[in-house]
């Protein structure tokens, strides 16, 4: 049996897979009026955080998020999984924070929360930053594994293959620490119906800045040390040919594709 | 405007994509300081100096051996506060974007990623940041120094300029809590033939193979194109193919001549490893697979007809 743990679950909500993404031109940020999900890498996550609560009960795990209010309705798909309660940092202050602003407010709502482990999915849908862990890690000085392809935890310990470049390497890091799981870890379950009624009931804490002491000078554009100057099209990749195979026609196309762009 | 370079090593030798970082640097600024951090690295210095730093800073100890981030970003929060660097950049890898971003929250400094460039404008240091799938093209600056910089891998060449590099030994001093991570193994590489990072064309596969008998069609197709065989990480986490192999954000960042993409889907996973690639031939039978996207040709059929009859004619063609 494993020792119970308080287990933090850091969560995003990014526009629906289906939703048009865009960068608002006048704020040069990312247009969040669309339709919400929650980061699909993100479940992996909290799919873990649900395997060491189905092995030890009194396992809490607890979601922490910051987003704009109604972030709470993909937040309740979290509720509905397995999770316990959602802690959800709401400010309009918040808006547009980079890295460096919504990393000091994160650390302070994780730090208010006390967890054991805290998890991270291994990447943003939208901003494709892989980078919060880190940050999070060093504002709390706690030890940190990121690309976690497993995870035991076993002693007060979390051992996990960690997937890199070169192959994977095992790592060990003692209670409390922050890990960022890859999408590679595990499959997410689905809710269940018994779930998705009882997410209803479970708290969504919605939280200020001020009720976590945080200045308003450090989150937001006010708190960020990045900005996004200008936006334009990229370069096209010139023109882009498409093809419909005939029982295997395709191959003299393409062989005299590469031959004039003297590939061969 | 001081510039540092973070240089990843492996095996002894540095990073191709952090020798890039450098060269482009040098090209800005004829000042460039490059950082060596780990145990019995001040080898490295040379081969450093010869992609364009004026200076070589190494901190080698042996408590930096286990390539792990937390005790690096205390090495460079020190140096960067002592000597005011005003940009340090890396070449992104999974170790250094978590160094970078540790380094980011140590010093409040802002960090932009997955660069595809970086220029001077009007004096300042200006990003260009692809976004959204790549369908936006976002300049991105910082409002106070450090300006900190994870640029996309693959994005520049290393160009060795023969110069010589002014070797500085650093002082290691590691905050307690920083050291609690422990490796307790590191992988070790399996090579199977030449490093994909090399080859000027590339064949992968991915899971439309079907099967991983099929990479025998693969590199018959790559032998007779004059490159080598990658593969997905899905067919790699099979256990279809070797993970040197492997081609995307876990594993290594391609940009051959010719990537041609067989019976691969093209998640972003994918993609940011090979999206470098001069030209990107996509084979696939669902029309409307995401690589198509981004590739120049798209042809929509079965790999299994197309391919060994592509084999059969370029075989002819190179043969006559």
């Amino acid at each position: 049996m494993l020792a119970p743990v308080k287990v933090a679950v850091c969560m995003k909500e990014v526009p629906a897979a289906a939703a048009p993404k865009r960068i608002d031109p006048g704020t040069k940020r990312l247009d969040r009026s669309v339709e919400g999900a929650l980061n699909d890498f993100d479940t992996h996550a909290l799919e873990e955080a649900l395997r060491l609560k189905d092995s030890a009960a009194e396992t809490e795990v607890v979601v922490v998020s910051m987003a704009p209010e109604r972030a709470s309705e993909s937040l309740r798909k979290a509720l509905a999984m397995g999770a316990d309660r959602v802690v959800l940092v709401s400010d309009e202050a918040a808006a547009g924070s980079d890295l460096v602003a919504t990393t000091a407010v994160l650390a302070a709502a994780l730090e208010r929360e006390s967890p054991d482990l805290t998890l991270f999915g291994q990447q943003a849908g939208d901003a494709d930053g892989a980078v919060l862990w880190a940050a999070i890690a060093d504002r709390l000085r706690l030890p940190m594994i990121s690309q976690a392809a497993s995870l035991e935890l076993q002693d007060g310990k979390v051992r996990s293959k960690r997937q890199t470049e070169f192959g994977y390497d095992v790592l060990e890091a003692p209670l409390p620490c922050v890990v960022a799981v890859s999408d590679a870890i595990n499959d997410p379950r689905y809710p269940s119906l018994k779930g998705i009624m009882g997410a209803k009931k479970k708290p969504q804490d919605v939280v200020s800045l001020a009720d976590l002491g945080v200045e308003p000078g450090r989150a937001g554009e006010a708190g960020s040390r990045t900005a996004v100057l200008a936006l334009a099209e990229p370069p096209s990749r010139g023109d882009s040919r498409r093809i419909e195979d005939d029982g295997g026609s395709a191959a003299t196309e393409i062989l005299s594709y590469l031959t004039e762009r003297k590939l061969l | 405007m001081s510039i540092l370079v973070y240089v990843e090593h492996h095996e002894g030798e540095p990073v191709k994509g952090a020798l890039g970082v450098l060269s482009k640097a040098a090209q800005l600024d004829d000042e460039v300081t490059a950082l060596v951090v780990g145990s019995g690295v001040e080898p490295l210095a040379e081969s450093v100096g010869k992609h364009g730093a004026a200076r070589v800073l190494v901190a080698d100890d042996p408590s930096l051996e286990a390539a792990l981030p937390q005790p690096r970003v205390d090495v460079l929060a020190r140096l960067v506060t002592e000597r005011g660097f005003g940009t340090v950049l890396f070449a992104a890898t999974v170790l250094t974007a978590d160094v970078a971003a540790g380094l980011a929250a140590r010093l409040e400094a802002g960090l932009n990623w997955d660069l595809v460039d970086f220029t001077l404008e009007g004096g300042s240091l200006v990003g260009k940041r692809a976004a959204l799938g790549d369908s936006v093209l976002v300049d991105v600056g910082w409002t106070s120094e450090p300006r900190l910089a994870l640029v996309r891998s693959g994005t520049f060449e290393p160009v060795a300029n023969g110069g010589q590099a002014e070797v500085e030994r650093v002082p290691v001093e590691l905050e307690e809590w920083s050291t609690r991570t422990a490796m307790v193994e590191q992988a070790h590489e399996e090579r199977a033939g030449p490093s994909i990072e090399d080859a000027d064309v590339i064949v992968a596969g991915g899971r439309g193979l079907g099967s991983p008998d099929k990479f025998g069609m693969l590199e018959d197709l790559a032998k007779a194109l004059g490159g080598a065989v990658a593969a997905t990480r899905a067919v790699v986490d099979a256990g279809w193919y070797p993970y040197a192999t492997q081609v995307g954000q876990t594993g290594r960042s391609v940009a051959p001549k010719l990537y041609v993409a067989c019976g691969i889907s093209g998640a972003i996973q994918h993609k940011v490893g090979m999206q470098g690639s001069g030209t990107i031939v996509a084979i696939n039978k669902d029309p409307n697979a995401p690589i198509f996207e981004y590739s120049d040709l798209a042809v929509v059929g079965d790999i299994h007809e197309i391919v060994p009859r592509l084999t059969d004619l370029v075989r002819q063609q190179r043969g006559a």
